[in-house]
């Protein structure tokens, strides 16, 4: 499957005159403050990444084609020696209906501190612990537009693993995941073919999606096993599930109300789990031309402690600075407050642009007061400091 | 007291002043015939280079294209593509502009690859570091504003109209605009905005413009100039081309990857 769609792309770019050729090419030092927790944890790594895309129209603009590669060298850790293709697309326009076929990433949802509706795509964890990085996801997709909103058919073919922190790698729990082990409920393991169907519809101020989806759970149940060496490790085991997801985002004056709501069933667990809560915006701060936006967000997964996740019973606090100045800068700050253990982690990124063509970045996260009952207790001596500096083409 | 009465009624019997037509009137009824003039381009696409200044001279660079779609009864629904800086390339920002009604506006990051719905509050706030407030840039409907006619007055190669104008709509960050508009092409020659102190804040003069569909005036130049702060942006259109054939398929908040 890979293989033909990449001669697809390649043919596609070789018939193309004209295309258009975009990304980044990042250089990004991570620093640790504390010694590790665990043996072999690395204290500082220097990573590389690029991000080529490229992209371009035939048949008088209604197929459109689009390539976006991804890869990264890491000077310690060789879990983060690896490259992706995040998108290798055939796009077809044909009046109400549009059809994606290929790799894609799409993004669903609208809160900010969690993603619970967004499981079409896999999450690319060893780069960032957010999930905002993802995988590239085989699909058949059609998007048709209706008077009374849009809907999303999705077939997917393929299933990618969650990739997971190596042995040298620092936020990771106390047991590595091993990843060659990984275990399918279902006997097709990762040839699953996956279905989702997605509404959306804009009210006024009002945007509402609601979504279904079928197949391989992009969150593996962590069982416990051992390597070939006879190491304790963990071992992803995917389940089938059927996911119900709600999301909504409310505009009303200098609000934004967001939520994201789910019932999810599998054979380990049936569970519902929300994110809620809204941005506020002060404009034009103190006289200056710099705005704040104040994010509040509560987080609620109704499974038994010790089955959910890390973000479980979480108030998300976060402001945003945009300084709205020739360079972009802004600063994000981020306070995350366990509910249940009141422990505390707290990220601060700022970035700006040097020139045109140049971006630097500083990111800063603290764990802070970890209580030793909570998963999170594994990342406490993670504090860390991110620099990059990007080059954009 | 007496003396102002008398004042009052000297004024009301002057010509011109007493006849039927107040100056509210006419401002509003030459914003009418604006707006009359340009009515039909159906859509347009162009080409914008921005070229930001500082006080002391240092330039940056922004490449936007623009589709404008016009839409009836309503405020026209724009797509703009970034093409740079770099770092926001790929980015669109769709609005749907309404009279007095709050914009609607998304943005399309393709890092993220997430269109997200944002807020159109910021009317006053500067567009790409420019200054230019997003207020600037938004399509002129009659209902934003109430207007005063002032005078006729030499401007360019042109006489003008000179008229006053007061934002109706929330959140401007200006207390008034004089706007110079010539009297047969409708061209909006320059504008004077006055910040919620009521000085003068800024400077708009727009300049070669060319006609299209031998009708529709649009400048091919546009400098606005910051009094207090000492910087400039230059708008440099090109590229302009009317009637291309764009639908309101091609301003779907969910489809913004149509238009690359």
């Amino acid at each position: 499957m890979r293989r033909l769609l990449l001669c697809f792309g390649l043919a596609l770019v070789s018939s193309q005159a004209v295309a258009d050729f975009s990304g980044n090419i990042a250089l990004e030092s991570q620093s640790f403050f504390e010694s590790t927790r665990f043996d072999d944890q690395l204290d500082n790594n220097l990573t590389l990444s690029a991000k080529p895309k490229w992209s371009g129209e035939w048949g008088g603009g209604d197929d459109l084609w689009s390539v976006e590669l991804f890869a990264r060298a890491d000077n310690k850790d060789d879990e983060r020696n690896r490259g992706d293709v995040r998108e290798l697309l055939w796009l077809h326009l044909d009046g109400d209906n549009e059809w994606r076929v290929g790799i894609n990433t799409m993004f669903w949802g609208v809160t900010e501190s969690r993603h619970l509706v967004d499981v079409i795509n896999q999450i690319d964890q060893v780069e960032g612990i957010d999930g905002e990085e993802k995988l590239g996801q085989p699909m058949i997709h059609l998007k048709r537009y209706q008077d009374w909103g849009v809907l999303d058919f999705l077939i997917l073919p393929g299933f990618r693993e969650r990739t997971f922190q190596s042995v040298e790698g620092r936020l990771r729990a106390p047991l590595v995941v091993d990843t060659d082990q990984a275990v399918y409920e279902s006997s097709d393991e990762d040839q699953h073919v996956d279905f989702a169907i997605r509404f959306s519809q804009t009210y006024g101020d009002l945007d509402l999606g609601l979504s279904w989806f079928d197949g391989t759970s992009r969150d593996p149940v962590l069982v416990a096993g051992s390597d070939s060496d006879g190491n304790p490790v963990l071992v992803p085991l995917y389940e089938q599930m059927t996911q119900f997801g709600v999301d909504a985002q409310l505009i009303y004056e200098d609000w934004i109300w967001r939520l994201e709501m789910i019932h999810r069933e599998a054979d380990s667990n049936d569970f519902n789990a929300y994110t809620a809560g809204f941005e506020y915006t002060f404009y034009a701060i103190l006289d200056s031309e710099t705005d704040l936006g104040v994010l509040l967000e509560y987080s609620y997964d109704d499974r038994a402690e010790g089955d959910r996740g890390v973000f479980d019973r979480d108030v998300f606090l976060g402001g945003r600075f945009a300084f709205n100045d020739v360079q972009s800068s802004e600063i994000l700050a981020g306070f995350v407050i366990d509910t249940n253990y009141a422990s505390q982690s707290f990220r601060v990124e700022g970035n700006r642009r040097f020139g045109d063509s140049w971006k630097g970045t500083l990111e800063l996260q603290t764990f802070t007061s970890i209580d030793s009952e909570d998963p999170l207790i594994a990342l406490e001596q993670d504090d860390h400091l991110l620099l990059e500096i990007a080059y954009y083409f | 007291m007496i003396k102002i009465v008398t004042f009052m009624v000297v004024m009301l019997t002057i010509p011109g002043l007493s006849q039927a037509q107040t100056a509210a009137e006419k401002g509003l009824e030459i914003a009418q015939a604006a707006k009359a003039y340009d009515k039909g381009f159906t859509d347009f696409t162009a080409d914008m280079v921005m070229t930001l200044k500082n006080k002391s001279g240092d330039t940056s660079t922004r490449v936007i294209r623009m589709h404008t779609l016009e839409v009836e009864n309503d405020g026209d629904k724009t797509l703009s593509v970034f093409d740079q800086p770099a770092d926001v390339k790929g980015t669109k920002m769709l609005t749907y502009t309404h009279g007095l009604e709050p914009d609607d506006q998304w943005l399309y990051l393709p890092a993220l690859k997430k269109v997200k719905r944002i807020s159109s509050r910021n009317k006053s706030g500067p567009f790409m570091g420019s200054t230019f407030a997003f207020e600037d840039l938004g399509s002129q409907e009659v209902e934003k504003y109430t207007y005063l006619y002032l005078r006729d007055e030499a401007c360019a190669e042109w006489t003008c109209f000179v008229v006053e104008r007061y934002p109706a709509y929330k959140h401007s960050g200006y207390t008034r605009q004089v706007v110079w508009i010539d009297r047969e092409g409708y061209r909006l020659v320059k504008s004077e905005f006055y910040d919620r102190k009521k000085s003068l804040l800024k400077t708009l003069v727009a300049s070669d413009f060319q006609q299209f569909l031998g009708h529709y005036w649009r400048p091919g130049k546009m400098n606005m100039v910051n009094h207090q702060n000492g910087k400039s942006t230059l708008l440099e259109w090109k590229n302009y081309q009317f009637k291309t054939g764009l639908t309101e398929r091609d301003f779907r908040s969910q489809s913004l990857k149509r238009i690359q």
